[in-house]
């Protein structure tokens, strides 16, 4: 087998110097009676080859996103990744490297995790943010447990525009906590009553930054609101490129904010590994979850990095750590850093300044379909419309067509009048060619 | 000697003699990188984007007017920094990586290739399930190889990690115990579990109590069975265990812990040394999750992505999470909420359908070895870690005997007297070109050193680095501690002072002049 050195002959040495004639001999503390004496009844072992064609065969029936017209959103988004980016997260000192804790012999991973810290506190505007979590979902319910912790409350708000699987996500993490979660109905229009919401229970508020209908507005009165309660302020970021060229959530008021940072150097991947994005105020820093990298010196007095405020965690706290998690999204962390690094304060902006514009282009098309119309007037890549048919089913005749058009809401929302309604997003990645293909296909089904 | 043009063309007798500080900093290959935010300038980019429309903004006023701060490198600097920053790390490529509890394997290319076609790598999650068949199939077929392996008839898939694995195990527990009316308190944790065990059950909402570990290592059955009562919802164990033995009275365990009417999680952490040898389905487990970064051989990346499936017993099988795949024979279908089931999910791990990455890597690696290779994967790993312990058990002190699993535990007992801590110990070893074993854990030992080599090391490997321990514990025992307490001497860093950056955190970079910079210190 290619990946295993030892030959019969250096087992058979070895077996000798430990002293056992078998090696099962070894496995002695195993019950003996469910000891397996075959395999599992699995196949056998295969060549590079094979398995390489085998897995190709299972990758060749799926519809690739870049070989078609391609407007989904909803929380993963689509961009182009340099190619310097996956190289350089391939090097094997970053790819397979463990968790730094010997700091001496992991400068590497702790220097870029101090930038991507620096670099995702700047674009939410906060003071500070950790090495990363999971993904913006579960990022989400740990900024809830802890806004409990920090108010000693237990009860979340969470806007009807959040992403309903975050919001399933967050509930699941609070049910057996005790803990509160109060959801709003979705608002298709964006416009929603939180403040009354908010009251001397509350922990806090949490809403989605492009909402899940792809709106954009000013939480500024929300977040005054909140903590006028002593409630804070949760915003959820699913698509970080929005803040080069949206107001940051720290400017509003935003107490922590989290975000999904797979749209920055990581890919769509079919949901995964994506990359949990959390930052927050200063004053709030001992309650963060998850491992931070912070600056000191070493010996001779020369800058150097190493994981800290580990008292928070669990392999020192145990059951009173801020959380559980232990693996992180590090690799992604790391594509997202080199990607931020190579876009650089005037390509964020660019890059997000050509999203805009092609999701306004795409607005401007479409909305003049008869049996179309746009529910999101302020947006930034992605927008809601109301078709005059049952959304579900116009995708999937598109999708016969080799156009991947959008989420139906109803797919993410099983209660409401969301049947007729389609979520798209565009990015850079789409061309003028894939939005006439969506239009014509669209006025065709709709006709 | 000399070559015509004056040339000297063998090291003089000088070249040798002594080391100085160099000028730049650097130190030969060892280049010395600042931080992108010390020298980049804003307006630089190494990505060449087109201009933008000028459609009429639909932004809603909400434009971002404040500069970021963000820095930006062009294409050649950029990939220089981070060369340059990958070469200050230590890795499985570099070379042996014993760290105990983690499962350095080597991590197949194959993999990597295999994740990155774009048929896996750049599909959608929310699209229609018809464009996304062979997806479905991938982890349709992981979780078959899963439960084949494990002797379970389940497993939810979507789980990120092995603390976010054992949370959806315990919250499948907890679900099914509330589903009989049995809300119970208290979860059991043995004192030489993994930390996320405790904090696991924390954050499921039950309270820990502890169950001290036996002289020998393993779990105490007597004070198991005493402290086991109708609070008891679930007891949490390792096994393989943090100390590299198998639990030999887990059978007696599981049948003390379901008698009691409570739950058996196993913590699969150690699953690489019995895979394929024994299923843990046959030992009364109920749940466990499967680390893929570690026994499947998915990269570590510097601290993730991982993925932590968990098979679940028949018992628990019904309140495995959404989503979840269905094939009646027309294709494969997903249960993307609780309300499309019609069983009783414990709710959602995660957005979407969980490490899809991972995926990929695991299966192309259980395909790659086959259920024969799988079995010789544990068989070698235990083999070489008993290899290590018969090889070092006279000079170093083994606490629990000459026999282990896939991993070999010492303690600092060998140290007495030398003033040298395993710290110092563990440092040498980097001086050494070794990274360091795990260190202080399990905590059931003074001064634990946990030895893990994994299957994928050769005899060769593991002769050199005896060898080297070795030396080390003689010279520790011989007094010679400056070896020790100065290291590591040939690392891009010396020891770094974790106390001053814990008392006074430095989380990012500030820029040298800004007004608001009282509560964080400027990076110099």
């Amino acid at each position: 087998m290619r990946y295993l050195p030892l030959n019969d002959q250096d087992r058979s040495d070895m077996l000798g110097v430990i002293g056992a004639s078998t090696i099962d001999e070894l496995f002695t503390d195993v019950p003996q009676d469910l000891l397996l004496r075959g395999d599992v009844n699995l196949p056998k072992a295969q060549g590079e080859l094979d398995v390489e064609r085998a897995l190709s065969k299972m990758a060749a029936k799926n519809t690739v996103a870049g070989d078609v017209p391609f407007f989904i959103g909803a929380g993963a988004y689509r961009h182009h990744i340099p190619a310097s980016v996956d190289h350089l997260i391939q090097r094997s000192e970053f790819l397979t490297a463990y968790t730094p804790y010997q700091p001496e012999i992991s400068q590497g991973t702790l220097q870029a995790l101090f930038e991507f810290q620096t670099q995702v506190a700047m674009l939410f505007d906060m003071d500070v943010a950790n090495a990363s979590l999971y993904d913006g979902s579960t990022a989400c319910a740990e900024a809830v447990m802890m806004a409990h912790r920090v108010t000693r409350r237990s009860k979340a708000v969470l806007s009807g525009n959040l992403h309903p699987q975050y919001v399933d996500v967050v509930k699941t993490q609070s049910q057996y906590n005790n803990h509160d979660v109060v959801t709003n109905a979705a608002a298709l229009t964006g416009d929603e009553d939180l403040i009354s919401a908010i009251d001397e229970g509350t922990s806090c508020v949490v809403v989605q930054y492009p909402d899940v209908f792809g709106h954009i507005k000013d939480f500024t009165a929300l977040a005054d609101a909140a903590h006028e309660k002593k409630a804070l302020l949760i915003v959820a970021v699913p698509e970080v490129v929005a803040l080069g060229a949206i107001k940051s959530p720290g400017a509003m008021g935003a107490d922590i904010v989290v975000g999904e940072g797979q749209s920055v150097g990581v890919g769509l991947n079919f949901g995964g590994p994506y990359l949990g994005l959390f930052a927050t105020r200063q004053k709030y820093v001992r309650q963060m979850p998850g491992r931070v990298c912070g600056q000191t010196v070493d010996a001779e007095g020369k800058r150097g990095f190493v994981l800290t405020l580990s008292t928070r965690e669990q392999h020192i706290r145990r059951e009173k750590a801020t959380s559980n998690i232990c693996t992180n999204s590090g690799l992604c962390s790391l594509a997202f850093t080199i990607h931020m690094t190579l876009l650089g304060e005037a390509g964020l902006r660019r890059l997000a300044a050509i999203n805009h514009q092609k999701a306004v282009q795409l607005a401007e098309n479409l909305e003049h379909i008869d049996g179309v119309e746009i529910l999101t007037p302020a947006l930034f890549n992605e927008f809601a419309v109301r078709l005059s048919k049952p959304a579900a089913h116009i995708v999937d005749r598109l999708a016969e067509q080799n156009i991947l058009a959008g989420v139906p809401a109803s797919r993410l929302f099983t209660h409401g009048d969301a049947q007729d309604v389609l979520i798209l997003a565009a990015t850079e990645t789409n061309t003028d060619e894939d939005i006439t293909a969506l239009v014509s296909a669209l006025e065709e089904a709709l006709s | 000697m000399m070559n015509k043009q004056g040339r000297p063309s063998q090291p003089q007798s000088d070249n040798a003699s002594k080391s100085f500080e160099t000028f730049s900093g650097h130190r030969g290959l060892q280049q010395e990188e600042g931080i992108i935010f010390d020298r980049a300038r804003s307006g630089e980019t190494g990505v060449d984007l087109p201009i933008p429309g000028s459609r009429p903004s639909r932004l809603g006023g909400l434009e971002r007017t404040e500069e970021i701060g963000l820095a930006g490198l062009s294409e050649p600097e950029a990939v220089r920094h981070y060369v340059r920053l990958s070469q200050k790390n230590y890795s499985i490529d570099t070379g042996f990586y014993p760290l105990g509890s983690c499962t350095m394997k080597h991590n197949p290319r194959l993999n990597e290739k295999v994740a990155r076609l774009p048929g896996f790598a750049d599909i959608h999650p929310l699209q229609p399930v018809q464009t996304v068949q062979g997806a479905l199939e991938v982890i349709d077929t992981l979780a078959h190889w899963l439960k084949e392996l494990t002797g379970m008839p389940a497993v939810a898939m979507s789980p990120k990690a092995g603390a976010h694995g054992e949370l959806c195990g315990l919250m499948a527990i907890r679900a099914a115990l509330e589903a009989q009316g049995d809300a119970r308190k208290v979860v059991l944790v043995p004192e030489s579990a993994h930390g996320t065990n405790p904090a696991t059950a924390a954050q499921c909402g039950y309270a820990i109590k502890t169950i001290p570990a036996a002289d020998d290592g393993l779990i105490h059955l007597d004070e198991l069975k005493a402290q086991l009562n109708d609070e008891v919802a679930a007891v949490m164990l390792t096994n393989p265990n943090t100390c590299g033995l198998f639990e030999r009275d887990i059978v007696a365990v599981a049948d003390a812990v379901h008698a009691a009417g409570a739950y058996l999680y196993c913590d699969g952490a150690n699953f690489n040394a019995i895979m394929g040898k024994v299923r843990p389905g046959d030992l009364g487990i109920d749940a466990m999750h499967i680390n893929l970064h570690k026994t499947f051989s998915t990269p570590h990346g510097g601290g993730g992505p991982g993925a932590g499936p968990v098979v679940l017993s028949a018992a628990l099988a019904p309140y495995a999470p959404v989503p979840y795949i269905v094939n009646e024979g027309d294709g494969y279908h997903v249960i993307e909420t609780e309300e499309q089931s019609d069983v009783s999910p414990l709710g959602r791990m995660t957005a979407f359908y969980g490490q899809m990455g991972m995926f990929t890597r695991a299966l192309t690696y259980a395909m790659s070895h086959g259920a024969d290779g799988l079995r010789q994967v544990a068989e070698d790993a235990v083999l070489n870690a008993n290899y290590v312990l018969a090889k070092l058990k006279d000079l170093f002190s083994a606490p629990f005997g000459d026999r282990c699993m896939h991993e070999c535990l010492f303690d600092d007992a060998f140290l007495k007297d030398t003033g040298i801590t395993t710290l110092d110990f563990a440092k040498a070893m980097i001086d050494e070109g070794y990274h360091p074993m795990t260190v202080y854990f399990p905590l059931v030992v003074h001064g634990a050193m946990l030895i893990e080599p994994t299957e994928t090391e050769s005899k060769e490997t593991l002769d050199r680095f005896c060898q080297v321990m070795r030396s080390l514990a003689l010279e520790a025992k011989d007094g010679q501690s400056d070896r020790f307490t100065q290291a590591p001497q040939y690392t891009p860093r010396r020891r770094l002072d974790e106390t001053q950056a814990a008392r006074n955190p430095v989380l990012r970079w500030l820029p040298p002049k800004s007004d608001d910079i009282s509560p964080l210190q400027a990076a110099e």
